[in-house]
């Protein structure tokens, strides 16, 4: 370990807190950065370290507390302002022009040399970014396009970037997400080149075995809160683990024991073989009738991949789908729906809700090819099949001709449920049906949900925040890099032991 | 308060169109009053008859930019179409059969976009700029290069006859323009245009079946420019690789001025007659008023910007 003294702090954040309309996601974070660290980032989804990040590059302002930086105190007007004082962030997209050289991204917005004549210097600038990718034991062609390298190359060239233009703190948010083994031990090494010229590097990963492999020193989050930081020789996965869950599960909703033996031993309504794509590693895994699955896993993990590869939504490369005992072979959307799938995707604005279309239309679009005579839709059966639905799910709307745009975040989940239950399905894929909706739609959500379990639907439910997932579900399945990791019944499912499988300690 | 929800209750396409319905409104009241002839009978159904092809055009035109598309091919196919249907007719096969036969020229011409659109996956805009250029090399080949005179006296009733002293061609407009409200509202293709429109992701997961329906919308707008094409030619009384040139400019801006929205989604059939009635009221009234061709252009490029910039501050008070 080096010495910690304050010749050697870069940034010191304290008492940080933000609200946005209202909701506090950041308050009390402490966070300080020393010369030649390697400083992990740990907290579960929405834990609040990107707007802790976001913080720390000027992309906000904190509401609360005070940012040092070399020895001043700062506060970033913009993301430009942080980086040209030293703030660089390599977020998981990278944020290269993809069809110029590596010399030219590498000093894109910098003065680029000139000939006598003021034109371009090309031979200098790629002199120039050689020697940069030299030093840093990268080997790469300046002269090459960005796009023809790999992803880790890639990285490489937003690192060498970071580095021209003098850095002293590098954000690197899950930078091995998407290397192999081999990438990532190059990456290691690159990490340690700049440990050794001093700069301090955060890296935020959802892998365990990384954090221990290459920072020394930690910072917890657990729900917008700062929970600890600690020299990484100091604690271990399992405490690591436990402070970034919290020990009380909040439970400010419901939690309801569902007897589910009597569908037990029908067969399955749902049934998953030896799944795989790119994305997936051969995952299998059962429904009942009238069963909840909770899917649980981190940003990344492949859990929205699942349920768009059974959906039909991608491709799949093998793997078998059964309902009821029955095997389909799913190529689009279409027939999922009729096999007697249903999905509510992950992002409801961009993937589920037509902004400039009635709620009624919103509802219905699946369902009005049934409610037509002669190839004529009937308008006002429609508009009464409409009101049913809407009202099973008690969406709040001023008139069925209204767009759906202009309806809250939880009334637009509810339309996209109510579309759900015309489709008549056996099977529901939920993935983050509650996301960044208010307490009470959630609760109406639920028990919608536990109402079409009773009615024999076999629901697999995504979740990000842990203790819905353990409240709502009767069994808990858990993903890990594109991989089912666990399947826990209630007994087993504790945040603890789902967290250990989540981030890949018990495989 | 009632009013109060009659007035969120009106969706802002309508507004559109009420807003371009009352500028359409003040023109005529303005040009009826500076130009006497203006509101004659024969004059308003002179404005009819000449918008009547570009309107064809911009019916076809408005399904496709209501998917998010662009057609920029109309004007050639309205040419090839008509080349074809007036070659058949002189080699002495039946009119209505050669007519029929220029209207399924187009339709396939725009069933070839469709295909490239929707399965191939090529930008719009890309396929239908190259089709504008072959089919109207097309319509050269076929046709020599040279106008084609037209012999049958029933298909130049479907360009210039009368009926009940009203020129055919309006008839014609007025049918495209029923039948196209009708599909729009009524069918669930024309239901699906907008869901695709509006959001084609949301369209595919809701298992509408994307890809047929993007083709059978190129085809559309296909086919109801082989239909121009043979009013255009029976207007003329010749086939002429030259026609229509242009046109695709003129009905687009049609659409536009309609308020159907350029990203898809948004937009109604009735809109873009209203648009394609400004453009041809305006090019009567300057007319009339003996402005000169060359500014005639000027004036009516400067209305489409000032429209679109219209409908840019009104979207931002929103």
């Amino acid at each position: 370990m080096h010495q910690v003294t304050d010749q050697s702090l870069i940034l010191r954040m304290s008492n940080v807190g933000k609200q946005f309309a209202g909701v506090q996601v950041l308050k009390g974070v402490n966070l300080e950065l020393y010369r030649g660290e390697v400083h992990a980032l740990m907290g579960e989804n929405g834990a609040g370290k990107s707007t802790l990040i976001k913080i720390l590059s000027g992309v906000y302002q904190p509401d609360q507390g005070t940012i040092e930086y070399m020895n001043k105190k700062v506060r970033w007007s913009s993301p430009s302002e942080a980086r040209n004082k030293g703030i660089s962030v390599i977020h998981q997209e990278l944020n290269l022009s993809p069809n110029i050289s590596v010399a030219e991204n590498i000093f894109m917005g910098t003065k680029f040399p000139k000939t006598s004549l003021g034109f371009i210097d090309w031979k200098k600038l790629n002199e120039n970014a050689r020697q940069l990718l030299h030093s840093l034991g990268m080997n790469l062609d300046p002269e090459a396009i960005v796009s023809s390298l790999s992803v880790a190359q890639q990285q490489m060239v937003e690192i060498a970037r970071a580095f021209s233009i003098d850095s002293k703190v590098l954000v690197m948010d899950e930078p091995t997400a998407t290397l192999t083994d081999k990438d990532i031990s190059v990456l290691f090494k690159i990490i340690n080149e700049f440990k050794k010229k001093g700069l301090a590097i955060v890296f935020i990963s959802h892998r365990m075995k990384e954090i221990f492999r290459i920072a020394d020193r930690c910072t917890v989050l657990r729900d917008g809160e700062w929970i600890k930081s600690m020299p990484i020789s100091e604690t271990n996965s399992h405490d690591l683990v436990r402070l970034m869950i919290g020990r009380e599960p909040r439970s400010f909703f419901h939690v309801e024991q569902r007897d589910t033996s009597k569908y037990q031993k029908q067969q399955p309504v749902l049934q998953i073989n030896q799944l795989q794509n790119k994305k997936l590693k051969n995952v299998s895994f059962s429904i009942h009738a009238g069963e909840i699955v909770g899917l649980y896993g981190l940003i990344g993990s492949g859990r929205t991949e699942l349920v768009r590869a059974i959906y039909g939504a991608d491709p799949i490369d093998g793997g078998e789908i059964y309902i009821q005992g029955n095997k389909k072979e799913i190529k689009n959307p279409l027939e999922a729906i009729s096999a007697g799938i249903g999905l509510v995707p992950e992002n409801r604005k961009e993937q589920g809700l037509f902004l400039e279309m009635s709620v009624k239309e919103n509802v219905m679009i699946a369902k009005m090819k049934q409610l037509q005579s002669k190839g004529i839709l009937r308008w006002k059966q429609i508009a009464e099949t409409a009101k049913d639905y809407i009202q099973q799910l008690n969406i709040k709307y001023s008139s069925l001709e209204q767009h759906s745009m202009n309806l809250s975040g939880g009334n637009q989940q509810k339309i996209l449920i109510a579309r759900l239950l015309s489709m008549n399905p056996k099977v529901l894929l939920l993935d983050e049906p509650t996301r960044g909706i208010d307490v009470g739609a959630k609760a109406e959500i639920y028990s919608m949900i536990y109402k079409l379990a009773e009615q024999g639907v076999g629901v697999l439910f995504i979740s990000s925040e842990m203790p819905e997932v353990l409240a709502v579900s009767d069994r808990i399945l858990v993903m890990h890099e594109g991989a089912l990791t666990a399947e826990l019944n209630r007994e087993e499912a504790t945040q603890e032991n789902i967290m250990l499988y989540a981030t890949g300690v018990n495989q | 308060m009632k009013i109060r929800t009659f007035f969120s209750s009106m969706s802002h396409v309508r507004f559109q169109q009420l807003g371009m319905l009352f500028v359409l409104i003040i023109m005529c009241t303005i040009f009826s009053i500076i130009l006497p002839d203006f509101l004659q009978i024969s004059n308003i159904l002179n404005v009819l008859k000449q918008i009547s092809v570009i309107a064809i055009l911009a019916a076809g035109v408005t399904f496709v930019i209501l998917t998010g598309g662009i057609d920029l091919s109309v004007g050639s196919v309205l040419a090839l179409a008509g080349v074809i249907s007036v070659l058949l007719s002189k080699q002495g096969i039946n009119s209505v059969v050669a007519m029929l036969s220029g209207i399924l020229v187009g339709a396939l011409a725009g069933l070839v976009n469709g295909f490239l659109v929707a399965r191939v996956r090529l930008s719009p805009f890309i396929v239908t700029l190259g089709s504008l250029t072959y089919v109207r090399g097309l319509a050269y080949v076929i046709s020599g290069g040279y106008p084609i005179a037209l012999q049958s006296d029933l298909f130049k009733t479907a360009g210039a006859g009368t009926f009940l002293s009203i020129p055919i061609p309006i008839y014609i407009m007025l049918i495209v323009y029923l039948l196209s409200f009708f599909i729009l509202k009524y069918t669930m293709f024309g239901r699906n245009v907008y869901a695709i429109g509006g959001n084609e992701e949301a369209a595919h997961l809701s298992g509408i079946k994307v890809n047929q329906n993007l083709i059978l919308v190129y085809t559309l707008s296909g086919l109801l420019a082989g239909l121009g094409g043979i009013v255009l030619a029976g207007r003329l009384f010749s086939g002429q690789p030259t026609a229509g040139q242009g046109f695709e400019l003129d009905a687009i801006a049609a659409v536009i001025l309609g308020g159907t929205s350029l990203t898809g989604g948004v937009g109604t059939i009735q809109g873009t007659i209203i648009g394609a009635l400004i453009m041809g009221v305006l090019s009567n009234a300057l007319t009339l008023m003996n402005v000169d061709y060359y500014w005639q252009q000027v004036v009516k490029g400067v209305v489409i910007v000032l429209a679109v910039l219209i409908d840019r501050l009104r979207k931002k008070d929103k």
